[in-house]
């Protein structure tokens, strides 16, 4: 993974001592708090509603075992012992006391880690696909790519007070695990048929208030524009995109305003002047971005292994379940990635034990070249597991807690922190997601209904990506009360889609019930291994607001 | 005009360094002030008879084509306002005017121009920064020198980082 050099270190040391400065001025009353907002913002840290909120960096989800107990050790120095990661590949500390923060800066700083950019109206954390370099259907490595956009976006002296937050989504494999649809520019690596590689580019998607699905501003952007092009966009969204009302300030605003061809004309013109300047992306510069991503000096895995493996699967049914649930192939025959599973009911989804950091630390040391990822899923994965070695693996996961076999079913729900801690919310979301685990915990259950992406966001900023689950969930506030807003047939993958709304929305303790009229609905009417979004697509909402509403 | 309408920048800085400020700012739209020199609103400096005592301030939302750009060119200085200081335009007008346009007098960061932009100010092209008067000079010199290093080309720098790494490695 990227490792900084003297300066990378030297910019976040300076990160640091700047933020030190600016708390120090905020306490001494200097810097007034509607000032100093967007400075803390732009360091990760939120005041909340019981205490601030940290959310600390993990470029495009990738975190060395260092890291991960380092993290493990805040959490318990400056928190209570926990924290929770994110669908944006981040990880959030709930209790951090606002004078400790410094100080919390500096300790990242030592494992090459920092909070910049992951709040306030800049250009945020750039996300991936989990299984990036060791995918079977990628056809180019987007980490390197990545790494490239976060030092272009990194302090971006010109783009530090956009209208709005700004996301970019990198995937660069043949399915996208990256949601690049619904982020402010998604991107996607290809290779023409010439085999050179191209970039396209998508423009003003987003959740939130107002969910849109991006729109294709350029197919076959040549990569060596990458970074040009993108300060194209970017400045165009920062001239144009509208400063006059918080809600309509995000970027797919202006491209729907502008319409994608007019947004295109108009970055086009601004990219004339950028094209073959001082960013502009040569092979050598991005073969040492791609040198920090080598591939780990994997070994051999015997045929026999292999065989064992397979004969294991077929006579532990635990065992089997896990595998098929919660191991992915690789790219290398022998190897496989394998996904921790943070969803269960004792805790929050996402959320993780310093002792559990810890010990995931190790796992990653003994069995995956110490590397780990972060999914938008809000799970973890080890990239690199020989075989021969899985059994073990999952045995230290079953003792942890984290071998759930339910990743990607109905279980694997993507939940905000919500109500219970976020001052944005409404509602509360993991007390929601907690009683759906509880009512649909049946292993044959889950298996019977086949991959179901549930998302859960306690307010309509959708930080759970209710949108585009294919059941999405969304807590809204009526005159004090907490309600719950249904909708069904959301997608974030290559076809992506928007979730219809059911109709009225429903009381908290009526939710469980009402999903399981959904599911429902779909056992009686699918047709043989039909997904539930595909049942849903051929028969529509229809079906499912008569049963609920009946 | 009485004098009271006009405003005087109490900390100006420019090129790094305090400095005592000749230069008043109108804000008013419709008359020209007899002050000189001031800086008067774009639309009253472009209806007015040469004079190199009279400079313009841009809004925020000003548009700058080549049009635009040659009529600035003649301009002692080019001031760019900063109606509230989360209001980010400024930065892609100042960087406009220098690399695209390669304007080579004074521009001046007018407005709510707080300690804590001016970095990215500089590296955006501005070499004069009219602070807010409520702002600490102190504050404001240290926060400019806060970065020794930055990923991007700039007005300051034309060579991103990952340019100058090669550079480097190859013995530049």
């Amino acid at each position: 993974m990227y490792r900084y050099d003297t300066y990378d270190q030297t910019l976040v040391d300076e990160r640091v001592a700047q933020f030190r400065d600016q708390m120090a001025r905020h306490l001494a009353g200097r810097l007034p708090e509607e000032e100093f907002r967007p400075l803390r913002l732009q360091n990760g840290l939120y005041i909340q509603k019981h205490a601030p909120m940290l959310r600390i960096a993990i470029p495009y989800g990738m975190l060395s075992s260092t890291q991960l107990r380092a993290l493990g050790e805040i959490t318990r120095r400056y928190d209570r012992g926990y924290g929770h990661f994110t669908t944006r590949q981040n990880l959030q500390l709930n209790w951090p006391a606002l004078e400790d923060v410094p100080e919390i800066l500096a300790d990242l700083a030592k494992v090459q880690m920092h909070a910049i950019q992951t709040s306030g109206n800049c250009i945020r954390n750039t996300t991936s696909d989990q299984f990036a370099g060791i995918a079977k259907d990628e056809v180019e490595d987007p980490r390197p790519w990545c790494e490239l956009i976060r030092q272009w976006s990194t302090l971006h002296p010109e783009f530090a007070f956009l209208p709005r937050k700004f996301k970019i989504a990198v995937s660069g494999a043949a399915e996208d695990r990256a949601a690049i649809q619904v982020h402010d520019i998604g991107l996607r690596l290809w290779h023409d048929s010439d085999g050179s590689l191209k970039v396209k580019v998508l423009a003003g998607g987003g959740l939130g208030r107002t969910p849109m699905i991006g729109d294709v501003v350029r197919e076959d952007l040549p990569w060596q524009h990458l970074l040009t092009y993108l300060e194209a966009c970017v400045r165009v969204y920062n001239q144009f995109g509208r400063r006059d009302n918080k809600f309509k300030a995000r970027i797919k605003i202006l491209v729907k305003a502008l319409g994608i061809e007019e947004f295109r004309r108009r970055v086009d013109a601004e990219w004339a002047h950028l094209k073959d300047g001082p960013q502009t992306l040569t092979q050598e510069a991005v073969d040492a971005a791609r040198e920090h991503f080598v591939e780990p000096e994997r070994g051999d895995v015997s045929e026999q292994a292999t065989a064992a493996f397979e004969a294991l699967r077929a006579e532990n049914r635990a065992f089997a379940r896990f595998v098929t649930n919660n191991v992915t192939d690789h790219k290398v025959p022998g190897y496989k990635a394998v996904t921790l599973s943070l969803k269960r009911r004792e805790h929050a989804p996402g959320d993780v034990t310093a002792d559990q950091m810890d010990a995931v630390a190790d796992l990653a040391e003994r069995y995956s070249f110490g590397e780990l990822r972060v999914t938008h899923e809000q799970n973890l994965v080890l990239s690199d597991v020989p075989v021969d070695q899985l059994e073990a693996l999952w045995q230290e996961l079953e003792s942890l807690g984290m071998a759930n076999p339910t990743v990607g079913t109905l279980n694997d729900i993507i939940c905000c922190p919500g109500g219970d801690y976020c001052g944005l919310a409404n509602a509360v979301s993991i007390p929601i997601a907690q009683a759906l685990q509880e009512r649909f915990e049946d292993l044959d259950f889950l298996y019977d209904l086949g991959p179901i992406d549930l998302n859960i966001s306690g307010c309509m900023n959708a930080c759970g990506h209710h949108h585009v689950g294919h059941i999405g969930i969304l807590g809204v506030d009526k005159k004090g009360e907490e309600y719950y807003q249904i909708s069904v047939g959301g997608n974030a993958t290559d076809d992506a889609s928007l979730g219809k709304i059911l109709g009225p929305s429903f009381y908290r303790e009526d939710v469980p019930g009402v999903i399981d009229k959904v599911l429902k609905v779909y056992v009686e009417q699918r047709h043989d291994d039909e997904r539930f979004l595909d049942t849903y697509r051929r028969i529509g909402l229809k079906p499912f607001k008569e049963r609920v509403y009946a | 005009m009485p004098d009271t309408q006009l405003e005087h920048a109490q900390t100006l800085i420019k090129l790094g360094q305090p400095e005592q400020d000749e230069w008043a700012l109108s804000r008013i739209d419709d008359k020209l002030p007899e002050r000189r020199p001031v800086i008067v609103p774009l639309a009253l400096w472009q209806a007015s008879d040469a004079d190199p005592q009279l400079a313009p301030w841009l809004p925020s939302d000003t548009v700058i084509d080549d049009e635009l750009a040659a009529t600035l060119a003649k301009a002692p200085l080019v001031a760019i306002d900063f109606p509230a200081f989360t209001d980010g335009r400024g930065y892609s007008l100042a960087r406009l005017l220098r690399e695209r346009y390669g304007y080579q007098g004074e521009v001046r960061a007018i407005g709510d121009v707080l300690v804590d932009q001016l970095f990215y100010m500089s590296r955006c092209g501005f070499d004069a920064l009219a602070l807010r008067e409520d702002q600490h000079l102190d504050d404001a010199l240290r926060a400019l020198g806060a970065f020794s290093v930055s990923y991007q080309p700039g007005v300051d720098s034309q060579e991103a980082l990952f340019e100058r790494r090669l550079r480097e490695a190859n013995g530049g």
